[in-house]
């Protein structure tokens, strides 16, 4: 990765406490480059309208940009526009998913399967659909190792298996998951599959059709672009059989006082006026992306995520969570230093300028699952140097010469 | 660096007063459930004067030097000086705390509130919670 790259986040110009921002956060969420922040201000200055009402050349250009900027996304993840849903973000996307796929798939008595790995994001929606619907939840159990268990994965599917949601990257374990040959196993119990896909989507090439899912969520905030703005992806057929989450504007056909119908897909999904600068922000978003190339955005993440595991593995009082191998990882590495709490760890870095995670990354039934309250954790983009990485290293020496 | 005064770095390896008491009058239990922070903080009251207190837990460095401080700030105080004590009198005597961690800081003292509390309604002592 060219280190000129760094010139195009004008925040990494940064101090914290006197010292050069090293923001080692990426996995919460994603520096913008100019262009992103550009593409948003231009079309507040220059374009901005509603879109998809007005019969006005204005509201007509705002809809262009809106609808063009769906069909970079869905290029981007190898779908075609109608199948590509605008939300406020992976969870509200979760949450469409599961309101619409309870009302349509889910009876009493059926059975819901997640992962202990899931962010909170992939896990309440479920919990909270399978009690509206009176189904009972599951959970497919990881391994010591932070991966998959994928005999109690097999058990744990059966013709009862209505849902199977689970993350393609676990945001705490780095674990990728093995979507592909999971999807084709729950299909085969009958399944629908459901991939959280917001800390895949964002660092490497991802092909919606070959992962083999039906919906899959995520956000543009951790894909370099704006807030507020996230994606459902699903199978147009899947999609149309499912209701609104919201309703309200602009997402109906019909409307009497006392009934209406549904727009198709995805304008059924997105009542009101839709994150429309956001969404033309993410497709300025998936230009800078492409224009590296997402193959070249995975090779700097392993490379990252390899000199971090290598520091991390090599020092005896730390503990890494997760895939020992790079390639077997997302951009991120989560660990404890012995007897330290993750919070005096990520405050000590902070004071030489370095942002971690430090807390349990809504993720407390995983970290349960290890018997830790918490962890620390460093993720990278396409803006993080190994230079960046060794001064980590180096500072939690000093943090761990601190304390210990 | 640190950025950790010495005062935090002091108790956190040299905790004062940690250990239960084997006759509080008050006792309470506060906890951080986002990052695991748990403090106890026992008193046992005399003559309206703090006899003794003891704090046990885990957590961060800062919560738990911040039990150890204040157990040495308030025993043979008088309890009515020690209701007195404001947030600011804890982290100002730990040398400040950066903002991001007040709420480590300051379990301690929520706790030795409850304990206080607790104490003027109970006679005999706490179970285990």
């Amino acid at each position: 990765m060219d280190e000129r790259i760094r010139d195009d986040f004008p925040i990494l110009r940064r101090h914290e406490h006197g010292k050069p921002l090293v923001y080692l956060d990426s996995a919460a969420t994603s520096m913008k480059p100019s262009a992103v922040i550009e593409a948003e201000a231009d079309f507040y200055r220059e374009s901005y309208a509603n879109v998809r009402r007005g019969v006005y050349e204005l509201a007509a250009a705002a809809t262009d940009l809106y609808e063009g900027a769906r069909a970079k996304v869905a290029s981007f993840i190898g779908a075609r526009p109608d199948e590509v849903v605008f939300t406020r973000g992976t969870t509200e996307a979760l949450n469409l998913a599961a309101w619409g796929l309870g009302e349509t798939h889910v009876d009493p008595g059926d059975e819901v399967l997640v992962t202990e790995m899931e962010h909170h994001a992939n896990l309440l929606p479920w919990q909270e659909m399978a009690r509206r619907q009176g189904a009972h939840l599951r959970a497919a159990a990881v391994t010591q190792d932070g991966e998959l268990d994928r005999d109690d994965l097999r058990r744990k599917l059966s013709p009862r298996t209505k849902v199977l949601a689970l993350a393609h990257v676990s945001n705490v374990l780095g674990t990728v998951n093995p979507v592909v040959e999971i999807a084709a196993e729950a299909h085969r119990a009958g399944a629908v599959v459901v991939v959280d896909a917001a800390q895949s989507v964002p660092h490497m090439p991802v092909d919606v059709r070959e992962l083999g899912a039906d919906l899959v969520a995520f956000s543009g905030h951790k894909m370099l672009g704006p807030t507020g703005i996230g994606i459902l992806w699903g199978r147009n057929d899947l999609l149309s059989e499912l209701p609104p989450l919201l309703t309200g504007g602009e997402m109906v056909r019909e409307v009497w006082l006392n009934w209406a119908t549904w727009d198709d897909p995805p304008a059924r999904f997105e009542g009101g006026t839709p994150p429309i600068a956001q969404a033309i922000g993410l497709g300025a978003a998936v230009d800078y992306l492409r224009a590296i190339g997402m193959d070249e955005v995975r090779r700097h993440g392993e490379k990252l995520t390899a000199l971090a595991l290598d520091g991390l593995l090599g020092r005896p009082h730390v503990t890494v969570y997760g895939p020992r191998d790079p390639k077997a990882r997302g951009a991120l590495v989560s660990f404890a230093l012995a007897g330290i709490h993750p919070h005096d760890v990520a405050t000590l870095l902070d004071q030489e300028g370095i942002a971690i995670r430090a807390g349990h990354h809504c993720a407390q039934p995983l970290h349960r699952r290890f018997g830790i309250p918490a962890s620390c954790r460093a993720s990278f983009h396409v803006y993080t140097t190994p230079d960046e990485v060794e001064h980590f290293l180096a500072a939690l020496d000093r943090a761990w010469e601190a304390l210990r | 660096m640190t950025g950790y005064e010495e005062v935090i770095l002091d108790h956190w390896r040299h905790p004062r007063h940690k250990g239960r008491l084997p006759d509080p009058t008050g006792s309470a239990i506060e906890a951080n459930p986002l990052c695991g922070d748990v403090v106890r903080l026992e008193v046992r009251v005399e003559g309206g004067t703090i006899a003794d207190a003891r704090f046990s837990g885990e957590g961060c460095a800062i919560s738990q030097a911040a039990a150890s401080l204040l157990t040495e700030l308030i025993v043979g105080k008088p309890v009515a000086e020690v209701e007195k004590m404001k947030d600011e009198d804890l982290l100002s005597a730990l040398g400040g705390v950066v903002r991001t961690r007040l709420s480590c800081a300051l379990l301690p003292l929520r706790a030795l509130r409850k304990a206080l509390a607790s104490g003027a309604q109970r006679t005999s002592p706490p179970g285990e919670v």
